[in-house]
């Protein structure tokens, strides 16, 4: 199979590349960033996306002009072990230029945003050194990514998997001494990267099944093999697939592995919206979509992921409703609409997956780089309010004294659409995209899914629907809550519009976001017919439902409701300063509920962290600290060699090698003693002695 | 001339034991010393008589260099004595035992 | 017993004698004379044993120099007899008995061992044996270096003999 592919050159001979522009920007940065102005740092880390973008662009150009045939670029040998190979090779299909189109484009767009937002960031964290540190890590998460979605093999996957990881938990912990106490920031990115470190697990356990049945790792092999043992095994794949699906709920933010992402948000807002919103969390949808042949030939399976996908999008937009933090409820949102996506490639509706996966990149980067924008808009506003007086911007930490202002907290909030339109006016645009209103792109997204799962999973459909419901509902909520009403602070008074340079993406995204409906119209399809190039390569069928007029009136008529129920208790009577969230009074101990987030940490931390510590503590107390160093180091280790040693010293050297040296000394000293009788002095003696001596030596001839 | 070689070598011996046992038993430097020279001439009639016997000139020669050495022997030894008696006012080779160990 | 026999006991005992009576005397200078006797008839057997050279530089340098550079000494120092000494009584019957046993071990060797080449009557002389110019010509040919590391030796005692004695003499003044 490499073999066919081997001689293909011309433009797709460019494959390696998106990986390694942005590795060099990176690269570039690190070494020379140090030196550059931060807007050539930053100008350099969009470059690199930028150019990364274009390259898959031509790789989707190419794609389609020999009408989506798979491509395999071969570029190093990596592990040959017996018959096992696994090789850096690089794969050109449908389905991972869409992601790098997503990953590069939404990428770019962030890159470029980021440059304004981390220049007013770093001042007001009270670090600019840290503005180099951050392009850095995109740029080697963009390179993760491309190195994620591209692979050739689930081992290279693997890597990207693990590569985006690490910079996911770099850039959450990137103001590692801030957040609560000093260390809530630090804490957070622990607990993403142990989260998904559990799910990481699920992945390698995945793989070690897939090696063993298989035997081999590249996707080709692979999903060729597949049919045979589904035919004579099928609890293989099975197995596989579940396995799989571990490392989905880690990475893509699934019931029960979901907590990380939301604690996730004390990253800086463009790592929320390009990280933890747009592109690393969509690997796992990414990751079934992929392994569509395998999923496809056990449908327990299907229907394990399917409904794990349907809970978690009903199980977050409750949780999202209850939100004050305007980043908490697009987190939720995210894993929310993380949840639609798994359930639609779990019920094999992959080209709906991808679909939505596409259009949330679009608007969800959008709505998370908008409350950015408010975000900094308040931080702005409540600068100007403080420090009226001063006219440079001071580190945050001299606020100290005053009691913390959260510049996220919607209920300081209201009023902003007067102050900032270009954000409120995107904002609108990802909130009804989100929602699902006709003709955005959300709409288009959300609706093929539910069709699907009208056909396919009546249970899930359900929860997707009510989830849809909740969603107007949460986003409406927080529209009236941040933009509309009266200013609730003195902040949210003064707060000030960003940049264009964050605006600009800002519009970019927004006409995304409207417009993204458009790549897979109910009629022609043309985003299905693309991916489908991709599926008929294992010969999946995709067939296409046509559209549904009652489903997608129903869906749009939910929205609808919810956006108008949101008037009701937000719009109608904005909130005052300081007044409780009227869906208390309605919804009672239920609404706490959401606010608490059903109390799922707090139910973690009883069932799993806490006994965990409990256990670790037993261990470094007991196992480690009395047994290991006081009863084994201490007492058998240290013990035993100090008796031998006092052995060798009493024994051994005392005993017997000081007595030998001593008695060596003595006993010459006695001889010498002895000897010195003889030493007369007298000559005649000494004559006496020799004559002596003839006398023996002659006696001695002659005796011989 | 009839006399056999083994006569002279037994008397030559009976010298010789004779020159020993004096320097053993004598506690007079000057005499000790004498009976060296004893031993020496005894030990020199030895060599004369296998010289005439092997018809060799060998032990003639070595008879010259032992009365040599004798010679520079007995000036070195007696001027010890000398320088003995100059210190000790005595030679009385006992009295003599400064080397003791 | 032939003339020759009579002549070689005669001059034996005389021999034997002397060295006995050199030994036992108390006197100093009497032991010195007796020597000289003794040396004088060691002479005598050497003129027996064709050595005439050896026996006439026997007479001179052993009887006449050196003997007299005994008297000389003893002389010099004083005949006087040594004080009683308990000092080593031990030594003189131990060495008797060492005396005895090595001319025991020797009159064994003479009597049970005796080399065959010695046992025998002597052979007859060759011409000029024993003259003066034989022994200077094995003497200054053959061992020419010796000689010279004798002459070299007498000048050194020489040297010494006049270092010590003035030192000595130095010393007590």
């Amino acid at each position: 199979m490499l073999s066919e592919t081997a001689t293909v050159g011309g433009i797709f001979s460019l494959a390696p590349l998106v990986v390694f522009i942005p590795l060099a920007g990176m690269i570039f940065n690190m070494l020379f960033g140090g030196r550059l102005s931060q807007k050539l740092v930053g100008g350099i880390a969009s470059a690199a996306s930028g150019l990364t973008f274009v390259i898959a662009v031509l790789l989707g150009v190419a794609l389609y002009n020999q009408h989506g045939e798979p491509v395999v670029v071969p570029f190093l040998e990596w592990i040959h072990i017996g018959a096992f190979q696994v090789d850096w090779a690089f794969r050109v299909d449908t389905l991972s230029v869409t992601m790098m189109l997503v990953v590069a484009g939404v990428g770019t767009l962030i890159h470029v945003y980021s440059v304004g937002y981390m220049h007013e960031d770093v001042i007001h964290q009270g670090d600019p050194s840290r503005f180099r540190r951050f392009f850095v890590f995109m740029n080697l998460f963009i390179a993760m990514m491309m190195i994620l979605v591209i692979g050739d093999s689930y081992l290279m996957l693997f890597v990207g998997w693990e590569g985006v990881g690490l910079c996911s938990y770099l850039l959450i912990g990137f103001w590692y001494e801030k957040g609560e106490n000093g260390i809530g920031n630090a804490i957070a990115g622990n607990k993403a990267f142990i989260v998904n470190r559990i799910g990481d697990v699920g992945m390698l356990l995945a793989m070690f099944t897939l090696f063993w049945v298989f035997g081999t790792l590249t996707f080709d092999e692979v999903f060729e093999l597949a049919p045979e043992i589904a035919a004579t095994t099928p609890a293989y794949i099975g197995l596989i697939t579940l396995f799989m699906l571990v490392g989905v709920t880690g990475k893509s933010a699934q019931i029960p592995l979901y907590v990380w992402l939301p604690d996730a948000m004390a990253g800086p807002t463009p790592v929320s919206a390009l990280i933890h919103a747009a592109t690393m969390v969509t690997a796992g949808v990414y990751l079934i979509a992929r392994s569509a042949p395998l999923y496809t030939l056990v449908p327990e399976s299907q229907n394990v992921v399917a409904l794990v996908g349907g809970l978690t999008a009903f199980f977050a937009a409750t949780i999202a409703v209850g939100q004050n933090d305007i980043k908490k409820v697009l987190a939720y949102s995210t894993v929310s609409q993380l949840g639609f996506m798994v359930a639609a490639v779990g019920m094999g509706a992959f080209v709906a997956g991808m679909f939505h996966l596409v259009s949330h990149a679009f608007f969800k980067a959008l709505l998370f780089l908008a409350s950015g924008s408010v975000i900094q808009g308040m931080e702005r506003g409540h600068h100007l309010e403080h420090h009226a007086h001063e006219h440079d911007l001071k580190p945050r930490k001299k606020k100290s004294k005053e009691p913390p202002f959260d510049p996220q907290d919607m209920r300081n909030m209201g009023g902003l659409a007067g102050r900032m339109r270009t954000t409120y006016w995107v904002y609108i645009v990802g909130a009804l995209a989100l929602a699902g209103i006709p003709p955005l792109s959300g709409f288009f997204s959300k609706d093929e899914i539910l069709l699907e799962a009208s056909h396919l999973n009546t249970t899930v459909y359900i929860l997707l629907t009510i989830a849809a419901f909740f969603t107007a509902f949460y986003m409406g909520r927080q529209v009236w809550m941040v933009f509309l009403g009266q200013p609730r602070s003195a902040a949210a008074e003064k707060a000030e519009e960003s940049p264009a340079v964050m605006t600009l993406p800002l519009i970019i995204l927004a006409v995304l976001a409207f417009f993204g409906g458009l790549l897979n119209l109910p009629g022609p399809h043309t985003f299905g017919h693309w991916l489908e190039y991709t599926f008929e390569a294992f010969h999946l069928e995709m067939e296409t439902l046509p559209f549904s007029l009652p489903v997608a009136l129903i869906s749009t008529l939910l929205a609808v409701v919810g956006i108008l129920l949101a008037w009701m208790f937000y719009g109608r009577q904005p909130l005052e300063k300081g007044q409780e969230d009227p869906l208390r009074g309605i919804l009672g101990w239920i609404f706490t509920g959401m606010q608490r987030k059903w109390w799922v940490d707090e139910i973690y931390h009883f069932l799993f962290v806490n006994p965990y510590i409990q256990l670790s503590h037993v261990f470094a107390e007991y196992v480690d600290w009395r047994f290991w160093h006081d009863w084994f180091h201490e007492v058998v280790l240290a013990g035993s060699f100090n008796q031998f040693a006092r052995f060798l010293n009493f024994r051994i050297d005392a005993g017997i090698i000081d007595r030998i040296a001593n008695g060596l000394g003595n006993g010459t000293q006695q001889i010498a003693g002895q000897m010195r009788q003889i030493q007369t002095g007298y000559v005649r003696n000494y004559a006496l002695s020799l004559f002596l001596g003839v006398v023996l030596i002659v006696g001695y001839i002659l005796l011989r | 001339m009839m006399v056999p070689i083994n006569y002279f070598v037994a008397l030559s011996g009976i010298l010789f034991i004779l020159g020993a046992v004096g320097v053993l038993v004598r506690r007079n430097l000057i005499v000790m010393f004498m009976s060296v020279e004893l031993m020496l001439n005894a030990a020199n009639l030895a060599f004369v008589a296998y010289a005439r016997h092997y018809l060799s000139m060998d032990g003639q020669v070595f008879v010259f260099f032992v009365i040599a050495v004798a010679a520079a022997e007995v000036a070195v030894g007696l001027s010890m004595v000398i320088a003995i008696f100059r210190t000790r006012q005595n030679i009385n080779v006992d009295d003599l035992n400064s080397l003791k160990g | 017993m032939s003339l020759d026999l009579f002549l070689f006991f005669s001059l034996a005992v005389i021999s034997v004698a002397s060295a006995l009576a050199m030994i036992l005397n108390r006197n100093a200078i009497y032991s010195a004379l007796f020597l000289v006797l003794n040396f004088l008839t060691i002479a005598l057997f050497y003129l027996i044993l064709s050595g005439p050279f050896i026996a006439l530089a026997q007479v001179t340098v052993y009887a006449g120099a050196i003997m007299v550079l005994f008297l000389f000494v003893i002389m010099l120092i004083g005949p006087h007899r040594l004080a009683y000494s308990e000092a080593n009584r031990w030594q003189r019957p131990a060495a008797m008995v060492l005396g005895l046993a090595l001319l025991a071990e020797a009159v064994y060797i003479l009597i049970f061992r005796p080399t065959p080449a010695i046992s025998g009557e002597q052979p007859a002389l060759v011409e000029n044996f024993g003259a003066p110019k034989v022994l200077a010509d094995v003497l200054f040919n053959q061992y020419a270096l010796a000689v010279e590391v004798i002459g070299v030796l007498l000048l050194v005692a020489m040297v010494g003999v006049i270092v010590m004695v003035k030192n000595a003499g130095k010393r007590q003044t």
